[in-house]
């Protein structure tokens, strides 16, 4: 086991170095000089020249490069090109709106998922199952802009149900007052995807032997699906969440925007307006990591799900 | 017992029975999915409705329909027929031309236009929702007229307008116009143009380029498979979304063209997985062994032989991407990271709306939403349609 983490880690490497170089190309190399971006806010000869001093860019690309790796390393991406805040700090101070949003939206959703695609395979087949399937073809083709801004119309402008954007300092004000209605909103959205998603998985399961002689032992219906159908059908479950899970940091980007949530979706589109390079270029890099990690992190949870998986 | 040894004997004596139909009478792969295709109702009515709105797009590119939707017909803001005159703006109208407010206004034409008929909205806004515009964004709770202000603002510099005499304006339309009084049906024409030709050209330069690359990983092998494996864990491991953004952050310039690349250069690694896949199971068989037995190149082997035995894995994630591809087309293009500001699709339409669903004009969010809804649904149905055509085995399996 510790061999085979270890194995892992050590082959992610490349991979990292592989983001590393991309996004070092991406911002160096196809956004042209860095120094005439920042020389869109700043005109002044002598300034651009200070500035390229400080970014290294009247370096070499290697020597650029490895700058650039130096900045992943420690962590230190200077400052935002718009504010002047400090990098890190953005960061830092923007995980913390986007985790009150989407903690508490993952939970909500993979139990209500869950339970929804139990319930609807159980009876698969049925009108029940059919018409839940086409309201979810029907929902998922809605783009999730209308979603958001008719739910922030009706609920929060026309019903005054929810305040219409905001957020506060307190953590328990945040969650209750102003993360409510954007939470509704992702759930409505990423529920249908994933229903009929955990649908499939849980029909691969039903039809199993196992639930068959479940059955003939007299085990009753509820403790069926909670209990042996349930505890299959979250193997390729708890894989899809963990493969989506930094995808979410992002996916609520757009409800982040609407809402005025100061979270790092939000943020990586002021960056993306501003051209702010930095801000993109760390909240990139450090995303992808995350994903290259949890990746590996869906692995091992599958190999505590499903004792026969073999890691090799 | 004697039965069975009669039908084992008879092929034997017989000669083959395939052997007596002639070859172009045996229904190939795709005349085999074509039959299939025609079975499902579901599907062959999806496909008339993404067929129908490939024709609309192409009308409306070559100038047939939807040519004069700048043209501001309507009055500002013009309701649908079946809900009737806005009495404001009707009001508006009965005063005179000269209070109707045009599209490129001088700036004493602006102000006539601000006290004319928002100003009714506004009062409205202020009358019966103070809490609500005091909680809403903080410049309107500053400012209430700022956001119409800026409409208005904007309305001058837009692009294109070719204002119709005030007299002309009708005060309804069939199903509304937008905030310079144009047809929300000829403006969601217009904008199925961007959005179709955006979503199937991108999808067909991701397919191309995952198509190559997972030919050429899966068939050659070794380093080569090594690195453009490499390649894909390093793409598929930043998220999508960001990858996008990133990309048109540092795409500076705005276009149709500049939107198509971004999705395609990045949209790619799906595909590439599966073709690699493909081209790894078909390069033992025998007839791509037979085909380098008789000397066929690498390119041959590759393009000619193996590739029609993998197309269908080839056009059914097209589709899947296509549909992927116009919906996040919307949502650059209503960001503004998409296409540029003159150029109407359904996602700057979604932008307009935004701000006119609070003024309570509904018309162009339902126009547009109706129709990308449509479409989606019907190329997703069609999509799973395609699969369970080409490939029977996936059939019941969860799609895109």
């Amino acid at each position: 086991m510790t061999a085979y983490i270890i194995r892992r880690l050590w082959q992610m490497v490349p991979t990292m170095l592989g983001v590393i170089l991309l996004v070092f190309l991406l911002f160096n190399w196809v956004g042209g000089d860095p120094a005439y971006v920042l020389a869109g806010k700043i005109s002044n000869q002598e300034q651009i020249d200070n500035i390229r001093r400080q970014l290294g860019v009247d370096q070499p690309y290697w020597v650029q490069l490895w700058i650039f790796v130096k900045q992943v390393l420690t962590a230190d991406f200077g400052a935002s090109w718009s504010t002047n805040e400090k990098v890190s700090h953005i960061l830092a101070t923007r995980l913390g709106p986007s985790l009150t949003v989407l903690v508490p939206l993952l939970v909500i959703e993979t139990v209500v998922a869950i339970g929804l695609a139990l319930a609807v395979a159980y009876v698969r087949g049925s009108l029940t199952d059919r018409m839940v399937m086409i309201v979810c073809t029907v929902g998922l083709s809605i783009s999730i802009l209308v979603y958001i801004i008719v739910f922030q119309y009706f609920f929060a402008y026309k019903l005054g149900w929810f305040p219409v954007q905001g957020w506060g300092d307190s953590f328990l004000e945040n969650l209750f007052k102003y993360a409510s209605l954007p939470i509704l909103i992702a759930l409505v959205v990423s529920i249908a995807p994933n229903l009929r998603l955990y649908r499939t998985f849980v029909l691969d399961e039903i039809n199993q032997d196992y639930v068959r002689t479940a059955r003939a032992k007299g085990l009753s219906e509820n403790r069926i699906m909670w209990v042996h159908v349930l505890r299959n059908a979250s193997i390729p479950i708890i894989t899809h969440l963990m493969a989506a899970l930094p995808g979410l940091l992002l996916g609520s980007f757009l409800i982040e925007r609407f809402f005025s949530i100061p979270g790092i979706g939000r943020e990586v589109i002021l960056a993306v307006e501003r051209s702010d390079f930095p801000v993109i270029k760390a909240i990139t890099v450090y995303v992808a990591f995350a994903t290259i990690l949890s990746n590996l992190l869906a692995d091992l949870m599958y190999k505590a799900v499903d004792p026969r998986v073999q890691l090799k | 017992m004697s039965t069975s040894s009669a039908v084992l004997s008879s092929p034997r004596s017989a000669p083959p029975a395939p052997r007596e139909i002639p070859d172009h009478l045996s229904p190939g792969l795709w005349t085999l999915a074509w039959r299939r295709l025609k079975a499902d109702r579901v599907g062959m009515a999806s496909l008339a409705i993404v067929a129908a709105f490939i024709v609309m797009m192409v009308l409306s590119a070559t100038g047939l329909v939807a040519k004069d939707w700048s043209r501001e017909v309507g009055v500002n803001y013009a309701p649908p027929t079946f809900v009737g005159p806005d009495e404001a703006a009707a009001q508006a109208g009965r005063a005179g031309p000269a209070t109707a407010p045009a599209g490129p206004t001088a700036a004493s034409d602006f102000q006539s236009s601000v006290v004319d008929p928002i100003g009714d909205v506004i009062a409205e806004l202020r009358g019966e929702k103070p809490a609500a515009a005091g909680e809403a964004a903080p410049s309107s709770s500053v400012d209430p007229l700022a956001d119409v202000m800026k409409d208005i603002q904007s309305a001058k510099g837009a692009p294109g307008m070719t204002a119709a005499p005030a007299e002309a304006r009708a005060a309804t339309l069939p199903f509304g116009g937008d905030k310079w009084g144009r047809d929300v049906i000829k403006k969601t024409i217009k904008g199925s143009e961007t959005s179709i030709f955006v979503g199937l050209a991108a999808a067909a330069v991701a397919t191309l380029i995952g198509t190559l690359l997972g030919a050429a990983a899966g068939y050659y092998g070794g380093r080569t498979d090594d690195f453009l494996n490499w390649f894909y864990s390093v793409f598929s491991s930043i998220p999508y979304l960001l990858l996008i953004l990133a990309v048109a952050a540092v795409l500076q310039q705005k276009g149709t063209m500049t939107i198509v690349l971004i999705l395609g250069l990045t949209g790619w690694t799906g595909i590439f997985r599966l073709i690699r896949a493909e081209y790894l199971k078909h390069k033992g068989r025998e007839y791509v062994q037979a085909a380098d037995a008789i000397g066929a190149s690498n390119g041959r082997k590759m393009f000619v032989h193996i590739f029609p035995n993998v197309s269908h894995v080839v056009l059914v994630q097209l589709s899947i991407l296509a549909v992927g591809f116009i919906k996040a087309e919307v949502i650059l293009s209503f960001l503004g990271f998409g296409v540029p500001v003159d150029v109407v699709s359904w996602g700057s339409m979604l932008n307009e709306a935004q701000n006119e669903l609070i003024l309570g004009k509904w018309w162009q969010l339902v126009a547009a939403t109706a129709a990308m809804a449509t479409l989606v649904t019907a190329f997703s149905l069609f999509t799973d349609a395609l699969r369970d055509a080409l490939d029977p085995r996936l059939k019941g399996q969860a799609g895109s």
